[in-house]
């Protein structure tokens, strides 16, 4: 099965039983496949006129509190991004996925990673967050849907799960789960039927009165640190006695994980420190990484942009390089393990 | 160990669908496998291409830029890939459509008419297949048998002439 219809599998088994959106590749097969099982398992599949539409309709439907998601790809997510903040301003969880591809613009179709900084600062406007989560194998894309639809049931955040082109498209063996239930007890927000039984839950992101605001978003906030504390994830590959740490997710941790064992054969203390949560971004978790290397190599199918994220959580201690492409090009393990060389050498 | 191979021709020769026939045995055979296409337009009528990795150990990255195999089914395949298959590599080359002959000697190639073989037998659109016959023959990488369960795994059972057809097209490859 592709990457992209063994999320969508899986998301049917996670109980999502609404899926709204718009063609655009590399995604599509999310989608087609969706129109097909999605009636057969009892749901609605819509494609929407829009994305705009699409995201709105998610926001509608996860309101009730049904499982609802959207997906598309970078172009089609920046149209999105004002049903997202919508989404966070209403505590309204949902999924949202982002099959990357080059930018900016219309950019190009090929695998990116240039989405980095939308997907963890600013998938829209305003004070929010979203659970981002990035699969690095077509296994991954299956698990982490339940679990991303579990973790932002639980804290009523929206969550974003962040692959590329690559992962959706290609293929490789993969186990999916049997049906799972929401475990998630809705019933005192959602807006659904209720026969004047108790009281109505107004699902609202007008605030007029400054302190009102203040105080949601504050309350929010808590709920991140929480967050912060308790869902971060990573991969700790041979980093126990590593001089060079490797940072990368996705895609292009596949590519410095085959950099890392070519630097291992010969004779270079490579690691790779791979973030499974990009917010929360993993930072004891790189700490702990990071603690015998004397160099970091940040790889990304971009121009560098979780780079940030690494030096933050290392409080810049030790220096951070980077290897990347961008538009589409994905790097090559050949070329991953020439920086690593040249850095081994540096040291 | 891992074998990286290389697929390539123009959309429609079944390039995609022979990779996926490669893949399906590495996971008969229980091996970890990577099956990467080529997409959006290029899938129509231009030139597609599909990386396939097979190894015991899982697999990094499944873009393959440098294959231990390579399949080249149309000229401007050969003219962009045939220096980057590594050194003791193999390459499969479908001389009906393909004119150029290789001058490396650290690689060793094979020409079949393929296209030219397969609608002699009857078997219009199976050149990609007689290749796949004469891959296996050569590299022995798969047996026929695992071949043949693939082929039953991908072809839904209601084509089953499709299936019959796909078992002569890699028998033909395998004989020459």
């Amino acid at each position: 099965m592709k990457g992209n219809e063994a999320l969508a599998e899986a998301a049917i088994r996670a109980q999502c039983r609404c899926f709204f959106g718009y063609p655009i590749t590399p995604q599509t097969e999310l989608s087609a496949y969706m129109a097909k099982r999605m009636p057969k398992a009892g749901g609605v599949f819509l494609q929407a006129e829009s994305e705009i539409a699409a995201i709105n309709m998610v926001l509608g439907a996860a309101s009730t509190g049904a499982r609802a998601m959207t997906s598309s790809s970078s172009p089609g997510i920046s149209l999105k991004s004002e049903g997202i903040s919508y989404l966070a301003a209403c505590d309204v969880p949902a999924l949202i996925v982002n099959v990357q591809r080059g930018g900016p613009g219309l950019g190009g179709i090929q695998p990116s990673q240039a989405d980095y900084w939308q997907a963890t600062r600013a998938l829209g406007h305003g004070d929010f967050h979203v659970l981002v989560f990035a699969p690095a194998s077509v296994q991954e894309m299956v698990d982490m849907v339940s679990r991303a639809f579990d973790t932002a049931e639980k804290y009523r955040i929206p969550a974003m799960l962040l692959a590329d082109g690559l992962l959706g498209q290609m293929m490789e063996p993969v186990t999916i789960p049997e049906p799972s239930e929401s475990k998630c007890d809705k019933s005192s927000w959602a807006a659904n039927g209720h026969q004047f039984k108790r009281e109505h839950h107004i699902i609202n992101s007008l605030y007029l009165q400054p302190d009102d605001l203040e105080k949601l978003v504050l309350e929010r906030f808590e709920r991140y640190e929480l967050v912060k504390a308790n869902e971060t994830d990573a991969e700790l590959y041979l980093t126990d006695d590593c001089d060079i740490l490797l940072c990368a997710y996705g895609a292009s941790a596949r590519v410095a994980k085959t950099a890392v064992n070519s630097a291992r054969k010969l004779g270079i203390k490579a690691g790779l420190f791979r973030p499974k949560t990009l917010w929360p971004f993993p930072v004891k978790e790189l700490n702990k990484a990071a603690e015998s290397a004397k160099v970091l190599l940040d790889v990304e199918m971009s121009m560098g942009q979780m780079i940030d994220d690494v030096r933050l959580a290392i409080n810049c201690s030790k220096p951070v390089y980077f290897y990347g492409r961008t538009g589409g090009a994905v790097p090559v393990p050949a070329d991953v393990l020439e920086e690593i060389k040249r850095l081994g050498g540096e040291l | 160990m891992t074998t990286e191979i290389l697929l390539a021709g123009f959309g429609g020769q079944g390039v995609l669908f022979a990779g996926k026939i490669l893949a399906y045995c590495a996971l008969i055979d229980g091996k970890e496998l990577s099956w990467l296409p080529s997409y959006g337009p290029e899938m129509r009528g231009g030139t597609a291409n599909c990386s396939v990795c097979v190894s015991d150990e899982p697999i990094g990255s499944p873009v393959v830029t440098f294959p231990d195999i390579l399949v080249v089914m149309n000229q401007p395949s050969y003219d962009k890939f045939i220096n980057a298959v590594k050194s003791g590599g193999s390459v499969f080359i479908d001389s009906s459509l393909v004119e150029s002959e290789c001058d490396r000697n650290d690689i060793s190639c094979h020409y079949l008419p393929s296209t030219t073989l397969a609608n002699e037998n009857e078997l219009r659109g199976g050149s990609n297949m007689i290749l796949l016959g004469k891959i296996i023959k050569e590299t022995k990488i798969f047996t026929l048998e695992t071949v043949k369960k693939a082929i039953e795994k991908v072809v839904p059972p209601a084509k089953e002439q499709l299936i019959k057809n796909n078992f002569k097209a890699i028998e033909l490859g395998m004989s020459v």
